[in-house]
């Protein structure tokens, strides 16, 4: 059942001629992706994609496009003259990846082992405390290149 | 479902992500399916670390990690591409060919 709803998201995203509806159809993607986190037992795994996918960046992503469609959200053609390639790719892409998933022995346990979060929470802070450093500069320097970008030319000139 | 169920809809969803993202126009969809693809591989490495036994949380960390450069990543993009269609004003890629030069 989520896995219907994440394929069918999936597909929906890249069928829809409305990007609107694309990105609505991308919500119900992350959706869902949610609820196999849950399934398998990582609940704050699933918090997270709640959070930042369905809050953060969907809202970012759904405003992104308001702010560029002008007037009518529908394009005659949304694909690449390429689409034959591209579909090729992606079968080769499933079909390999599907194969080894599928054929290797993983020697995995018999069912999902929920997530231990007290585990979690300290070596988040322990053994991974230089990548969350690092990651939180990255982050500053992506707040701030995205001011830098999204800014108008003209309000330099205002400023000086 | 076991282990590979989860990562075939994880394959599944990469190759729609790769798919949308060779041959859609727009460049904001564009952005969407590089979402869906870091999202394919969120759901690969916490199903490996669900299954790798009790006590494993590398495969979450990394997960919760990935996710944190995915949003850095959208919030970069999405200003690039809006400063681009606001000096060409059209969000499809084939009028930004010039760029080449």
């Amino acid at each position: 059942m989520l896995a219907i709803g994440v394929v069918g998201g999936g597909l929906a995203v890249v069928t829809l001629r409305n990007i609107i509806h694309s990105a609505i159809a991308m919500m119900v993607c992350f959706g869902s992706l949610a609820g196999m986190y849950l399934l398998l037992g990582a609940g704050i795994v699933a918090a997270a994609q709640v959070l930042i996918y369905l809050g953060a960046i969907s809202v970012l992503i759904l405003f992104a496009i308001m702010l560029t469609q002008a007037g009518d959200a529908n394009v005659p053609a949304p694909f690449h003259r390429q689409v034959w390639l591209a579909a090729i790719v992606a079968l080769v892409t499933v079909g390999i990846i599907g194969w080894v998933a599928l054929t290797t022995d993983w020697g995995a346990a018999a069912s999902a082992t929920a997530l231990v979060l007290d585990k979690v929470a300290s070596l988040i802070f322990t053994d991974y405390a230089l990548p969350l450093e690092i990651l939180s500069l990255l982050l500053l320097a992506a707040i701030i290149g995205a001011i830098f970008l999204a800014r108008r030319p003209e309000e330099d000139e205002r400023a000086n | 479902m076991g282990l590979a169920g989860y990562l075939v809809v994880s394959a599944l969803l990469f190759s729609i992500g790769a798919f949308g993202f060779l041959a859609r126009r727009n460049a904001i969809l564009m952005l969407i399916c590089i979402e869906l693809m870091l999202n394919s591989v969120n759901l690969s490495l916490v199903a490996f670390n669900a299954y790798a036994g009790p006590g494993e949380t590398a495969g979450a960390i990394f997960a919760l990690m990935v996710m944190a450069v995915a949003a850095a990543e959208a919030t970069v993009g999405l200003a690039l591409v809006i400063a681009i269609i606001r000096s060409r004003q059209t969000p499809e890629v084939d009028a930004y060919s010039d760029l080449k030069e």
